[in-house]
């Protein structure tokens, strides 16, 4: 329809497989017939909108009450951008993260690992008009889990990002550089491809560190882009 | 170009981000046809998925200050959701087509790497019978996993199963 392209299919090796066996969760959750192939139509190419007025931002999740959360403080920042290198402007990205000691303050944890009681682990904050975003935490502990004997997942935060679309939405998770774990981690190696892995994990940033406050890392992030521009578009249905 | 960032599981945690006020999505006081639909999420063994996130979209109707178009609702010990929103009509399909009356819905839990994404239409509706999207499933057991049941007056309900018997049909975004 006009004006109404969608966004272009993943680039293979991309994107993880729903089946993937070594993350043993999967095995009862992931469809075992193909997707239905469909060009996006008006329901997929658009989305929701958040204002930072409906869902105020909370870029601080290294205290509660003006009182600091144990652990080691950071500032991650990035920019979000669309396949084309171009910024996503005022979308809205929520986070949430596990404390220090590696457990989260959710009632399904039952790691036996102190919960902090300056430490909640969930923040909001939106991009700005270039696409840039920046929040302060601490840095999540590793926890196990009990997907395989001796399963630890490596640090991570997570993220939830909407997007121009109801297809571009993305939820992921940021890992931090050198983490020793990555490599045996099953959620992680579920991604194919490695150079597509590797984005998932942030980038050690000098200049974003503040001294005698808080290290400073850099994740970037991409969205998808358009399928085509309006000109280019000899027919949508051939996108199918 | 650098293809979009891989998606990674929402997890068991995601509560932490979760408002109950979003499966509402005429708490703003948005005029309209209100729908409820509900249902269960089942796993391959037909048990529950307690720990899901389930989210809805809608482009009809349009979304504006009071009507957000978009809600999300945590998964019960049963599996169940709800949503509370307002009847979508038609929407313009590719090229001159006309879609049925549909709500988009994304599944996200753990176990799940990337979301899953389905249709909600609605049994009865005299364009299912020529909708773009439900003429591709041939199978009318398969088509039947993404027409909703009405439930009483404004209820509706649609079961989705992840696996197995009765697998819902999952389309390609």
């Amino acid at each position: 329809m006009t004006g109404t392209l969608g966004f272009r299919a993943a680039a293979p090796g991309s994107q993880p497989d729903n089946d993937s066996p070594d993350y043993g969760s999967t095995r009862l959750r992931h469809p075992t017939q193909p997707l239905l192939r469909f060009a996006h139509t008006i329901t997929e190419a658009t989305g929701p909108r958040f204002s930072p007025a409906q869902f105020p931002p909370l870029a601080d999740m290294s205290t509660v009450d003006g009182k600091a959360a144990l652990g080691e403080r950071i500032i991650v920042h990035g920019r979000v951008t669309d396949e084309d290198g171009r910024p996503v402007p005022q979308t809205m990205i929520e986070l949430w993260q596990a404390n220090a000691a590696g457990r989260y303050h959710h009632p399904g944890d039952q790691h036996d690992a102190p919960l902090d009681p300056h430490f909640r682990g969930a923040g909001r904050v939106f991009t700005d008009a270039e696409g840039w975003y920046r929040f302060v935490s601490i840095k999540p502990g590793a926890y196990p889990w009990r997907n395989h004997p001796n399963a630890w997942r490596p640090n991570h935060i997570h993220y939830s990002l909407f997007g121009a679309g109801f297809a571009t939405r993305l939820i992921t998770q940021m890992y931090f550089p050198g983490d020793p774990l990555l490599p045996l981690d099953p959620v992680y190696n579920a991604v194919p491809d490695p150079a597509h892995r590797q984005r998932l994990v942030a980038m050690f940033d000098l200049a974003a560190t503040q001294p005698d406050w808080a290290l400073g890392y850099r994740f970037d992030i991409v969205l998808r882009g358009p399928a085509a521009t309006p000109m280019e578009n000899a027919g949508p249905e051939h996108e199918a | 170009m650098t293809p979009a960032t891989a998606a990674q599981t929402i997890g068991p945690y995601w509560h932490l981000i979760d408002d109950p006020a979003l499966a509402d999505l005429t708490r703003f006081g948005a005029a309209g046809t209100r729908l409820v639909l509900a249902g269960r999420l089942l796993d391959g063994d037909g048990a529950p998925v307690a720990d899901a996130c389930v989210e809805l979209w809608q482009a009809s109707p349009a979304a504006d200050e009071r009507f957000p178009g978009y809600g999300r609702c945590a998964t019960g010990a049963d599996g169940g959701f709800r949503f509370v929103t307002l009847k979508p009509g038609p929407v313009p399909g590719r090229g001159n087509t006309l879609q049925a009356p549909h709500l988009a819905l994304n599944i996200l839990a753990r176990g799940i790497l990337t979301r899953l994404y389905t249709r909600a239409y609605f049994a009865g509706e005299a364009l299912n019978a020529t909708d773009p999207l439900l003429a591709l499933v041939e199978d009318p057991a398969r088509r039947a996993s993404l027409v909703a049941s009405p439930d009483g007056p404004d209820g509706w309900r649609l079961d989705i199963r992840l696996q197995g018997p009765g697998e819902s049909v999952f389309i390609e975004i």
